[in-house]
This record gives structure tokens, sequence and C-alpha cells, in this order.
């Protein structure tokens, strides 16, 4: 499969872009899947190099889930193949070591487990990369910059300038992964490199349980007096005391409109 | 004329009738004392109280205790007293060991939950032995933020480091205070909002660089124990508390008992960093793009709109996302998933501007966490202009004309004729209004 068999590619096959990838479970069935963050990463991989991107899975290798992603176009997936409770962070250091990219892209969390969000920033860490979280778009790469789309609450953007290499992690704003194809899903190639890595001891340690509802916060009032406790109870609700503009032209008014806001900056 | 009392009963079938169209005036005239057959003076046990927000009655028997003449003022007057009390203030003069708050301060303002992770480190300090003192670090400008009613103890506020401003984008300055901050105080618990502004980046990058394996998405946690959700929430890992916690919302709950000192610290020296990363700055976004339920700035438009390319102008012209009641959509002036309230969106925007809209209940549940509500409406008895912080009276039609040239004025750059004279006078209009 070519590179040109992407419509959308902006095909830069010089750029190596890496995707981690991770099994991902259905919310409420709880069936593997591609994770929906990383599908994303995977997708934006697509679009900066083709079919050229690498996608590089540490782990047993759950066929269903991991085969999803080939099923987008892609021709392998590197295994690492390690224990389920390995840590992966050091497996993944030594591997971009050996084999270099210019941009690592990876979800914010894992949809199982203990999902701390942390494999990126360590991977950064250790290999001395700068990480940009939560990115929507990455808009161009060159002499050796990416101008990176980030996603901000509020479905607000800011751009980014960052220097290559770098690790990016790939928010729910950025555009939906295309959706996968049965037959190159079965075609792609999946094997496995062993790899040795130890056991995360300390995690063995913790209790995993199914989690439970959490308390709702209540409106306590704290009140000393029986009289207080009776204004709480009969206060009016907020907003009471508002501003009432009931003369003056249609010009003054949306003036005293406009102040607001501008005061509050949502008009610049 | 004898004095024997008579009895009316066609007035006193109308006074037990609170829906009598003549109630009101036989309550004015026999508003008097009232004598009983026997020439008792009866009181009136229904005359008394007021109906509370919740259409119960309530009656304040408070009135006679606080000094008042009046109910009414009585009770103004307490409240008044109320706002002026002084919390105690909380001193730490000679802190054993500190734990450290690093708050998000989105748009300037604690949050409400910077405010519970400062109310978790005052957990942890009580827990502890000995006194522990808790430092907010506060990185980029601040708005009223009341640090010490929030818990602070002591403070390292900075809004640049080395001339670089510490309010846009620019991690790896942070991560170099907060390393400065790890060396000179050497905090026994480093907490962390567990948010998307800025407080998860931030904590997971420190963890990475003191190798210290964080607890990420704590909800309860204690000295040695924490409770965690994890992937897709389904789960709850239960592990020990390590040294750097990010705290999900409602975690603890938040300092309102104490005023603390919010001494500030200053930091001896920070690490020099030459940044990879660069800010440049946010980008303009298409708001009919950006999904109600985060928009920041809503216009919405009800029945009372008469014009509908004038207001789809005034949105595209401010910049706001469009929002509407369920009037404006059932009659197909706007799409359905525009619709605000109980069947449609529950919205958080920052501004609130509600065109026509009478403010039925169904609507307000949807816009209870929108914090600014302005109003346009002909109406100045309906309920919205009850819940606005801004009210404009008038015909919707002109105001939002106005509203439109001014916001194209301001583009092009050019203000309209006097622009200040004008603001002066709706000051001064304001003011008498
Ligand atoms: C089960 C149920 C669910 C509902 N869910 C929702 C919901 O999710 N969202 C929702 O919005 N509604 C909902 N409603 C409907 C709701 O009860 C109200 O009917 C509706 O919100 C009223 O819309 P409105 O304020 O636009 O119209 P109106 O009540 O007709 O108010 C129009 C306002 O515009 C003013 N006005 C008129 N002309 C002008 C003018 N020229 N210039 C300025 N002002 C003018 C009037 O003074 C008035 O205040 C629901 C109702 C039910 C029964």
């Amino acid at each position: 499969m070519s590179p040109d068999s992407f419509p959308n590619s902006f095909s830069n096959p010089d750029l190596k872009v890496a995707s981690l990838i991770s099994v991902g479970q259905h919310p409420k069935s709880g069936r593997a899947r591609r994770a929906s963050q990383d599908a994303r990463a995977v997708e934006l991989g697509l679009k900066m190099a083709g079919s050229s991107s690498r996608l590089i899975h540490v782990g047993g290798g759950d066929e269903t889930g991991l085969r999803q992603y080939l099923g987008m176009g892609l021709p392998e997936i590197t295994l690492l193949e390690a224990d389920g409770r390995a840590d992966a962070v050091p497996i993944l250091v030594r591997h971009l070591k050996e084999q270099p990219a210019d941009i690592v892209l990876t979800g914010i969390h894992a949809e199982r487990g203990e999902a701390s969000g942390m494999v990126p920033y360590l991977l950064a860490e250790y290999l001395g990369w700068p990480i940009v979280p939560r990115i929507a778009d990455i808009q161009k790469v060159e002499e050796g910059f990416a101008e990176v789309l980030q996603a901000l609450p509020r479905g607000q953007r800011r751009l980014l300038r960052v220097s290559l290499p770098f690790i990016a992690t790939v928010d729910n704003a950025a555009p939906d992964a295309r959706q996968y194809a049965f037959g190159p899903a079965r075609r792609g190639l999946m094997d496995g490199v062993a790899v040795d890595a130890p056991v995360d001891e300390t995690r063995l340690e913790w209790q995993e349980s199914p989690a439970k509802p959490r308390p709702k916060r209540l409106n306590v009032v704290k009140a000393k007096s029986a009289a207080d406790r009776f204004k709480a109870a009969t206060a009016k609700p907020q907003g009471q005391g508002g501003k009432v503009i009931r003369d003056g032209t249609d010009r003054e008014k949306a003036e005293a409109i406009m102040e607001l806001l501008i005061a509050e900056g949502v008009v610049r | 004329m004898t004095d024997i009392p008579r009895r009316d009963p066609r007035t006193e079938w109308i006074l037990r009738n609170r829906l009598h169209p003549q109630y009101d005036e036989m309550v004015a005239v026999n508003s008097g004392p009232v004598r009983g057959p026997t020439g008792l003076l009866r009181k009136n046990p229904h005359a008394v109280g007021f109906i509370g927000p919740n259409g119960i009655k309530r009656i304040d028997r408070s009135a006679g205790l606080t000094g008042g003449a009046g109910g009414l003022s009585s009770r103004a007057k307490g409240r008044s007293a109320q706002a002026e009390v002084e919390l105690p203030m909380h001193r730490v003069e000679q802190p054993d060991f500190y734990v450290a708050v690093v708050v998000d301060l989105a748009g300037g303002r604690l949050s409400s939950h910077d405010k519970d992770v400062l109310g978790q480190a005052h957990q942890l300090v009580k827990a502890a032995e000995g006194e522990g003192a808790v430092v907010a670090v506060a990185l980029g400008e601040a708005r009223e933020a009341n640090f010490d009613k929030a818990g602070a103890d002591r403070m390292v506020h900075l809004t640049e480091v080395y001339g670089q401003s510490l309010t846009g984008y620019c991690p790896e300055h942070k991560l170099a205070v907060l390393e400065a901050v790890e060396s000179e105080l050497a905090p026994r618990y480093w907490l962390f909002p567990d948010s998307v502004h800025g407080g998860a980046d931030l904590g997971s990058r420190l963890a990475a660089r003191l190798s210290e394996r964080p607890v990420v998405h704590a909800w309860q946690v204690d000295a040695d124990h924490s409770v965690c959700r994890g992937g897709s929430q389904l789960t709850d890992w239960h592990r020990p508390t390590a040294r750097v916690i990010l705290l999900a919302e409602e975690c603890a709950l938040p300092i309102d008992e104490t005023r603390h000192e919010a001494k500030p610290i200053e930091l001896a020296s920070i690490p020099k960093v030459t940044p990879r990363i660069e800010d440049l700055g946010q980008v303009e976004v298409d708001p009919s793009k950006i999904a109600l339920g985060e928009a920041e700035f809503i216009l919405s438009a009800g029945n009372g709109v008469r014009d509908w390319s004038q207001f789809h102008e005034v949105a595209t012209a401010l910049g706001a996302t469009e929002g509407a009641s369920r009037v404006a959509v059932d009659d197909g002036n706007m799409p359905r998933f525009r619709q605000v309230g109980a069947t449609g969106t529950w919205v958080t925007a920052r501004v609130y501007v509600a065109v026509g809209i009478s403010g039925a209940i169904q609507h307000m549940q949807g816009i209870g966490r929108c914090d600014k509500v302005v109003a346009i409406n002909l109406d100045d008895g309906c309920d919205m202009i009850k819940r606005a912080d801004l009210s404009v009276i008038g015909n919707s039609q002109g105001i939002l004309g106005e509203l439109l040239r001014l916001a194209e004025s301001r583009q092009s750059g050019t203000e309209l004729e006097s622009p200040k004279a004008t603001a002066e006078s709706t000051e001064e209009d304001r003011h008498v209004a």
C-alpha cells in the first residue's frame, strides 16, 4: 500500500512518526477495542506521514483490540512482547533510542488499569524531549520545528511551536479516527519481539475494585444559631441585586452591555 | 346603636377565601384590631410572616431578638452584621514541614477545584504530627484571589521569571519554579488539581522530574491511604499515598472557618531553562463550532427576537455561540441542538446574554451554572430580569441593532462619534435608574 492511497495525508515520508497504542475498552460493555484517544493519535500519524508511520505496543498483544488499529490502513504493528504486569516505560525508552522517531503520539490516559497518563511524561523525561499535552492537530513541520494546535477547555485552541523530536498526547478534540476495515485488520502484520522487562512490583500491592459511586456534595449549612439556619433556608436565590436599565436610548443600553462584555473579556 | 358585636357572614366567607376578588379589600378594612363575639381581642394568625422562596410560609421570630423595629429592616441589619464577622486567624509561626499546593488559577481566579485541594492540604497537615504550613504556589496573574480565606499559610506567587510572563503556556518555566520550591522547602506533599487547566500537566511533569510515582485521579486521600479512579472511570485503585498527588474535584471540603496568613516566601534562586515549547498565543475559533455545553459566551434567542438575520449577524460580530429557548426552536427559527434548558443543553457559559427570553423554570435550569447573565427584554417583571446581573428594558430589535453597530465599529478599529461622552452618560443614567 502506498502513501498516496490516503487522500488526506500530507505525506512527508521523511518524517518519522510513531504512535503508542494500547487496548481500550468499551465504556459500558467493557469489551476490548481500540482506545479512542490512541486511535486519534494513529489518525494524526496517518495524516502526517501516511502509512510509513509506526505503531508501537508493549504488552501481551490482545489480538482483537490491536488489530482494529491495523484496520485503519497500516501494514504492521511493532509488538514488544512483555509480561502484562511489566512497566512499559524502560522498554519504550530502549526501543525509541534504537529506532528514533521525530514525533511520538499517544493518548492522554489509557482506558484500562491505573490510567495515570504518566507514560508520555516519563518517556519525555528519560529521552530529554519536550512534551506537549492535549493536542488537537499538528499544522506544519519545517526546519526542525513543528506548529502544534493545543486543545484548551471550552473549545479554545492555542498554537505552540515546539522543536523536534517531541512527544505529544492527543486530545479528544482531535479529528475522529477513521473507521477500521476488517480485511486490512486481518492481513496486517503483528510479529512480536520478546523483550525482557521487570515486573512492576509496586503495582502488585495495590488493590483494584469496581468503581464506587462518589458521594454527592451536599449544601451543608454551618449555622451557629437557629436564626442563621432560618436565614439560610429562606434566603432568596442568588443574582438578586442585578442592575436594571430602564431609561435611555437603545444606543446607551447597547453600550452598557458592551461594557460588561469587554470587562468580562469575552469580546476582544 | 347597641354595642353588641354583629357578625357579617358574607364578609367572613370572603375572608376565608384568599382567591375571592374582594379578598384584598376586605382584609384592608378588617385589618384593625378584631373583636370576637364576646368582645375579646382576636389575633389573626394568618397575617404574620411571609412566603419563602420555596413557597413555604416563614415566620421570622428573630425580629425581636436583633432589636430592630420592623421585620424587614432588622433582617437587613442582621445580614450586614453577619458579613462583617471576622473569621479567626490561623497562624503558623515556625512550620515543621510544608505541604505545597500548586493552584491552577484559571482566568486568574481560584476555582472551586483549587479550594478543594487547599482544603485537602489542611486535612493532611492536621493528620500529621507537628505544625505544618500549607504553601500555595500561584504562577501567573491573579485577580480577586482570596488566598487568605482559601487556606494559604504561605504563598509563592510569581508572575514572571527572567522576563518570561507565566500567564501563557510555559510549563518548562513553571517546572523550574517548582524545582526551586522543592530544593528550598522540601514539601512533605505536592498537591495538584487533576484538571485540564494545567494542574494535571504540571503535576505529571514534576512527578517525572522528581522520579516520584504520583497518585492520580485521587478522590479520597489520607496520610497513608488513597483511593483513585482508574481508566474509563470503571475501577477504583486502593494504594498507599505518595508524595505527589493529583486530586479530583470535590476531594475534600474547602476551608471556610478560618483565615490564613498567606505570608509571601521569596525563592532564593530559580534555575534558568531554555524553553523548547513556545506559546504563539490563542487562535481564533469559529464560535458556531464550539459545543453549546462548553461555550464561554452565549447569545441566546427567545420568543422576543423579531429579526432573525439580525440576531445571527450580532452573534457573528460579537463572536458568541448561539443558543435558543424552546419556543424559538419549536417555531423553527433555530435548530434543535441550540436549545438551552431542561430538555436541551445545560450550559456553563461565563457570560450568557438572553434576548427576549422570559425565564421559564425549564430554561433557568439550563443556565444555573452561568456566571454572568445579561437580559434584554420588554417586560421588566419577568423572571429572567430577577436572575440577570445586568438587564436592559427595551425592544430587542433596536438594542441588537445598536450592539451590531458597536461590535462592527470595534472590529474596524474606528470608534463611533464621541464614545467617551456617551459612555459617561450611560454611567450616570445607570446611577439614576
Ligand atoms: C416539559 C417541558 C420542558 C421544557 N423544556 C424547555 C427547555 O429545555 N428550554 C426552554 O427554553 N424551554 C423549555 N420549556 C418551555 C418553557 O416552559 C417556556 O415555554 C419557554 O422557555 C419560553 O420561551 P421564551 O422565553 O423564549 O418565550 P416567552 O415566554 O414567550 O417569552 C418571550 C419574552 O420576550 C419578551 N419580548 C417580546 N417581544 C420582545 C421584544 N420585541 N423585545 C424584547 N423582548 C421581547 C417578552 O417580554 C417575554 O419576556 C419546557 C416546557 C415544558 C413543559
